[in-house]
């Protein structure tokens, strides 16, 4: 049905932009030479449908800096698969030339040099560029908003995600699905979701009490575009309560339910579904695994995970699609169904050069609004990185931003070891470059965290670790909450991935002595 | 300061169980028992059954639990790595419509839940699913 030929010429939008030209070669004037919106737009209409995906915002309304991780490990079945493949490897598997713009956009290596060419990606305003143009093409294609849009930033943060409502509205999604909007608190996500002008998907998103389906998020909504009779799926995040705090929102209950996802499959098809579409924030590996069970699902938009990928991943006769964060991406896959089949595909990861894509005018408007009466406190300058010096996040065990984060909570609060939760969101910062108020909001932006100070057993933090670990190694995907490692400052560890929960962590040593920490040790 | 659970929720980087995986094998044996008793030492076959419980309990002190077995005359539900395993035993008479049962358990740590049910014509069968406890964990 589907040939490794359709696959290629869905490669991703700016892959054959800029060969040969090898590390070193390019300036900032020859990297945006070589760049028009024009040919990251480019795309051979095909089909009768089209999807829009953008996933995991996480409130980035203007162009950011984003770094993709170097470490990502896949264990069990994925050891080796993607997204679980980085950097070299990754451009390999994509035919990607070093030091070219999908280089710069899908992979680690030489972020802050390629940054400094190609300059920032994403901006909501540019996204409705994006939006916008396929539009032109495909009046009704769909707008899918996998979720974690109203978080992430300090205007969503003080105006309780409604900056983020105001921006996307502007965009005209059809249908969205949740994570982190819920630690806004269930009545606030309640009071959005009442006045949403578009439908709020979550076949897994329960009354806690009784068990059941909820009003307020319905399973699916059927779309009726070019001829086609398209239903989309909601999947909320499986772990709100367990990953967040349920106290936040205890009248719902999440989790995979994948018995009751086949079920809303089968009436979906049994009222006339002729292509189903599931709007996930399951996580890569997840979505993989529950695409080998469910049956019927044609297309899964796949969140949470943060993974980019230039091309869908095929699990029987399920393609799953992988858009990135932060705004850096727009995935648009063009459908072709005849007959209540899926017959092909087309499809491109659209990555979003801010330097390259007009902004809307009318969107960017809106977004000022959103930002201006916060001007002041977003501009203010905190600090300065170094100039060999960037700050990111991504990465299994560790990144830049939480080693800065870790030293200032030992240093401030006068502890020895600090810990910081492993979260997959928040911009980098390249060297000789301010520290905003902004970019400490976008990489610590939470409605319930807190600094403090407090003591444990060495045997206690063994537990936390081997926890941690369980959520990311565990090699069933559906034991996996989608994070990444607890970051540390202070201590060290060493940890074989391949082993249970309860043996994965080992020499654990307080840097500031080298000792090696013992379970009895209060720290 | 101590480290309480409030303390641990607002550090919101999570992960955190107390749960130790020592107990298993000193409850495994109550199950067994269990599991003997309810069979009379027949053979238990595994299909027939199907258990739906979630893969990570929200809330350990309170997970939902689904058994359904067609033809089934009675269905135990054991949770193995409780101090007491046994949860409930479901009984149908040869009128009832749906030979299913829901309940709401508490496991004292991550383990196996399992159903075994005994069929109308004798013969035991069996399902299972682990079920993860743990109070944190770090969303992406």
């Amino acid at each position: 049905m589907i040939s490794r030929r359709d696959f290629l010429q869905t490669s991703m939008a700016a892959a054959a932009l800029y060969g040969g030209s090898g590390f070193g070669n390019w300036g900032r004037l020859a990297a945006q030479q070589s760049l028009t919106q024009r040919k990251l737009l480019e795309f051979d209409t095909f089909g009768n449908v089209s999807l829009i995906h953008v996933t995991d915002i996480h409130a980035q309304l203007k162009p950011i800096f984003f770094r993709e991780p170097e470490i990502n490990i896949g264990v069990g079945a994925n050891r080796g698969q993607v997204p679980h493949v980085t950097g070299a490897d990754f451009r390999k598997l994509y035919g990607i030339d070093d030091g070219s713009a999908s280089a710069y956009a899908l992979s680690h290596n030489d972020f802050s040099a390629l940054a400094k060419g190609y300059g920032r990606v994403g901006g909501l305003d540019r996204v409705a560029t994006v939006v916008n143009h396929i539009r032109s093409e495909r009046p009704d294609a769909l707008l899918l908003d996998g979720g974690d849009t109203w978080h992430g930033s300090y205007t969503c943060h003080h105006t309780a995600g409604q900056d983020m409502v105001n921006v996307m509205n502007t965009l005209r999604p059809d249908a969205m699905t949740f994570h982190w909007e819920f630690t806004l608190g269930s009545e606030r996500v309640n009071e959005i979701v009442e006045n949403l002008p578009f439908a709020a998907l979550g076949q897994n998103i329960f009354d806690s009490e009784w068990d059941e389906p909820t009003e307020m998020f319905p399973p699916y909504k059927f779309f009726e575009t070019g001829g086609v009779k398209v239903a989309v799926i909601g999947q909320a995040f499986p772990y709100m309560p367990i990953a967040n705090p349920g106290w936040m929102f205890p009248e719902y209950s999440f989790g995979i339910r994948d018995e009751n996802m086949q079920a809303m499959v089968d009436e979906v098809r049994a009222q006339g579904a002729e292509l189903v579409v599931c709007l996930s924030h399951n996580g890569f590996d997840v979505d993989k695994q529950m695409a080998g069970i469910v049956t019927g699902i044609d297309v899964i938009l796949s969140g949470h995970t943060h993974d980019a990928l230039p091309e869908p991943v095929l699990v029987g006769k399920t393609i799953i699609v992988a858009s990135g964060s932060n705004g850096k991406f727009v995935s648009r896959v063009d459908l072709d169904v005849r007959n209540g089949q899926m017959m092909g595909f087309r499809h491109k990861l659209i990555p979003i050069f801010s330097d390259v894509i007009t902004p809307d005018a009318e969107v960017q408007k809106v977004i000022d609004a959103q930002r201006a009466p916060f001007e002041t406190q977003l501009n203010e300058v905190i600090g300065r990185t170094a100039d060999d010096q960037t700050l990111y996040r991504r990465g299994n065990f560790n990144g830049t931003w939480d080693d800065l984060i870790c030293n200032a909570l030992i240093e401030e609060r006068e502890a020895d070891i600090a810990l910081s939760p492993g979260v997959r969101w928040g911009p980098s910062i390249l060297p000789g470059q301010d520290i905003t108020r902004e970019d400490i909001w976008n990489v610590t932006s939470m409605s319930y965290g807190e600094a403090y100070k407090t003591e444990m057993t060495g045997e206690f933090l063994h537990v936390v670790l081997e926890d941690v670990a369980d959520n990311l190694f565990n090699p069933d995907p559906y034991y996996q909450q989608g994070g990444d490692m607890v970051r540390v400052g202070g201590l060290g560890y060493r940890i074989d991935i391949n082993k249970p929960q309860g043996q994965r962590i080992t020499d654990m040593t307080l840097l500031k002595t080298g000792d090696r920490i013992d379970p009895s040790q209060d720290l | 300061m101590d480290f309480t659970r409030r303390n641990i929720l607002a550090l919101g980087s999570g992960a955190f169980a107390v749960a130790t995986f020592a107990g298993l094998p000193a409850f495994a044996s109550k199950t067994d028992d269990a599991i003997a008793a309810f069979t009379g030492g027949a053979d238990v076959s595994d299909g027939g059954v199907v258990m739906t419980a979630p893969e990570i309990a929200e809330n350990g002190n309170t997970v939902p639990v689904a058994v359904s077995a067609p033809g089934a005359v009675s269905i135990m539900v054991l949770a193995t790595g409780n101090p007491t395993p046994a949860v409930a035993t479901f009984n149908f008479g040869p009128l009832a419509g749906a030979r299913s049962g829901s309940t709401r358990i508490r496991l004292a740590k991550t383990q196996d839940v399992i159903a075994i049910a005994k069929m109308e014509d004798g013969t035991f069968r069996r399902a299972g699913a682990t079920v993860k406890v743990t109070i944190g964990g770090c969303g992406g």
